[in-house]
């Protein structure tokens, strides 16, 4: 009878870890941020069919990167978990904090149990109702997750763009500067991102029930030169603050943080 | 709630019914199902006395749809009866279904809204998890599904009714589509009239419609077709300026679903009121 290898938890916590950051270092990187009037996420994504941001319910959204399918699959499971509970109970019942929670729970629970973990990172968005409590709730592929009320950064090179984002960043912007800030973090100064490139939506304060609306590459273009214009005066950069990681590795060598 | 996710053998796709059945959460609709149980056992009991041995069941009344050269204008009087007594006064039958339709009952009233409910959700659900949305006239045949899973139901005297209309948006018209209990679904070309008072109300249309008419004066001819129903009807409302409560009144065409506002319907009254009174200077004929 042939003994298997002993390999020590740590290790295999360690090589998942870093087969999901991988898969998700390859994939393209997003923003979500919010503005005076809601919400606005910005992905850059070549494909005008297949859609990393996307509508949960009312005031919900859902912003993926990493593996298609993967993400995919967890965003019909969110629209069928929210559809399902505001059918149930009621449509203000459903909010993103609970979503935020049992995607945190499944994508724990696939890292910790599963062969492969899943190589994706989500964004669950919410509408504050009445005033501009919005919140961008972040969650990484070990489960881990993380509550933003002003910006976040998903997907390959995170941490260089979430600094200049930071640099960027206004509390109250308008949805022109918010655009404009946030396709220059994700161009960085090498490159300059056109509006075909890039998906954009937003959960928006309006006459309708459902806040959810996608931008579309025209208006998206007119936003840019909008708040490109508008830009610098103002903007005295506001220092990034630490917030609380909810999930489970802390802090500690190779620690699965943000990708 | 753990997160609903499926072996991809069992997936039950875009469907929110298939979702609710997969999900166990039938129970949400028990409530549905043990009054049909409790209908059923009662009619078992009584059927040598009574024909129909429902408890007292709130009806919904006169509904009508027509088309105009742009679209289609639903509405519905606000009145729901128990037998000989008035329930409500303000019951809405008229919904908007999505953006681009309108769903409006007539029949029992706690089934009906019920399955407005279901069929709203059932559209957003679609809408979301495919994202694109439904056909017009893949939207109609939904409801008739509904319709036809309600005959149970219905056998034992809870018949719900809807009316669905909306706007077409790749014929750029708007289509009217009427059901029988069995779930069977009907287009209609320009104009019909569900519930007690829909004869009327059917007539009255019947007599000045004609082909493009413009948004105002289909509003006008609905609203009238309503009067003339509770004229007629007791089971249909009329308008009541007392307590500011009007027929819901709301259009479909290229720019959605809008329901007019109360003054606006009001307004249509009044000039209904206002044209009767001069054409029968004489006294009114009864």
């Amino acid at each position: 009878m042939t003994m298997p290898y002993y390999v020590a938890p740590e290790q295999v916590m360690k090589d998942r870890a870093e087969y999901a950051q991988k898969g998700i270092a390859r994939g393209r990187a997003l923003v979500g941020t919010t503005y005076d009037n809601g919400v606005l996420i910005v992905a850059e994504n070549p494909s005008s069919t297949l859609h990393k941001i996307s509508e949960i319910y009312d005031r919900v959204a859902f912003a993926g990167v990493g593996r298609y399918n993967e993400f995919d699959q967890l965003r019909v499971a969110g629209v069928r978990h929210a559809d399902t509970k505001g059918y149930a109970y009621s449509r203000e019942d459903v909010d993103a904090r609970s979503l935020a929670n049992v995607y945190a729970q499944y994508l724990g629970q696939v890292f910790t149990h599963e062969m492969k973990p899943l190589e994706v990172e989500i964004l669950v968005a919410e509408l504050d109702p009445v005033g501009t409590a919005h919140q961008l709730f972040h969650i990484a592929y070990d489960g881990t997750v993380s509550d933003e009320q002003r910006f976040t950064v998903l997907g390959g090179e995170a941490d260089a763009i979430t600094q200049r984002m930071s640099a960027r960043f206004r509390q109250g912007w308008t949805l022109a500067e918010a655009v404009a800030a946030s396709v220059a973090s994700l161009s960085g100064p090498a490159r300059k991102l056109r509006p075909t490139d890039l998906e954009a939506a937003v959960l928006e304060h309006g006459p309708w029930r459902r806040c959810f609306r996608r931008v579309d590459a025209d208006e998206l273009a007119e936003l840019i030169a909008r708040g490109e214009a508008a830009e610098p005066a103002a903007g005295s950069p506001v220092e990034k603050e630490t917030h609380p990681e909810l999930g489970t590795d802390e802090n500690g060598e190779g620690a699965p943080g943000h990708a | 709630m753990s997160l609903p996710l499926f072996p991809s053998g069992s997936d039950p796709g875009p469907s929110f019914v298939e979702l609710l059945r997969r999900t166990r959460h039938e129970e949400v609709q028990a409530p549905a199902a043990a009054l049909a149980d409790m209908v059923a056992t009662a009619g078992r009991h009584l059927s040598g006395l009574v024909p129909t041995s429902l408890p007292p069941v709130v009806h919904g009344t006169t509904i009508v749809a027509l088309r105009y050269d742009n679209g289609v204008v639903v509405a519905g009087d606000r009145r729901a009866t128990e037998g000989n007594m008035i329930a409500h006064r303000s019951i809405e039958k008229v919904f908007p279904a999505d953006r681009y339709s309108a769903v409006a009952i007539s029949g029992a009233a706690g089934a009906a809204v019920e399955m407005v409910r279901l069929f709203q959700t059932q559209l957003e659900h679609y809408e979301k998890v495919e994202g694109s949305t439904l056909s017009l006239e893949g939207k109609a045949n939904q409801l008739g599904q509904m319709v036809s899973a309600n005959l149970q139901m219905a056998m034992q005297g809870l018949v719900v009714i809807p009316l669905f209309a909306g706007y077409d948006l790749r014929l750029k018209k708007g289509r009217i589509f009427t059901y029988d209990v069995t779930g069977g679904r009907f287009e209609e070309t320009d104009f019909h009239a569900t519930g007690s008072g829909g004869r009327d109300a059917k007539n009255t249309v019947k007599l000045s419609f004609r082909e493009r008419l413009g948004r105002d004066e289909a509003v006008d001819l609905a609203v009238n077709s309503l009067y003339e129903a509770a004229d007629e009807d007791t089971a249909t409302g009329g308008p009541d300026p007392l307590r500011g409560i009007y027929p819901v009144v709301a259009t479909v065409d290229s720019e959605g679903y809008r329901r007019l506002e109360d003054p606006e319907v009001a307004e249509h009254f009044r000039h209904i009121l206002q044209r009767r009174s001069e054409r029968d200077e004489g006294g009114v004929p009864s």
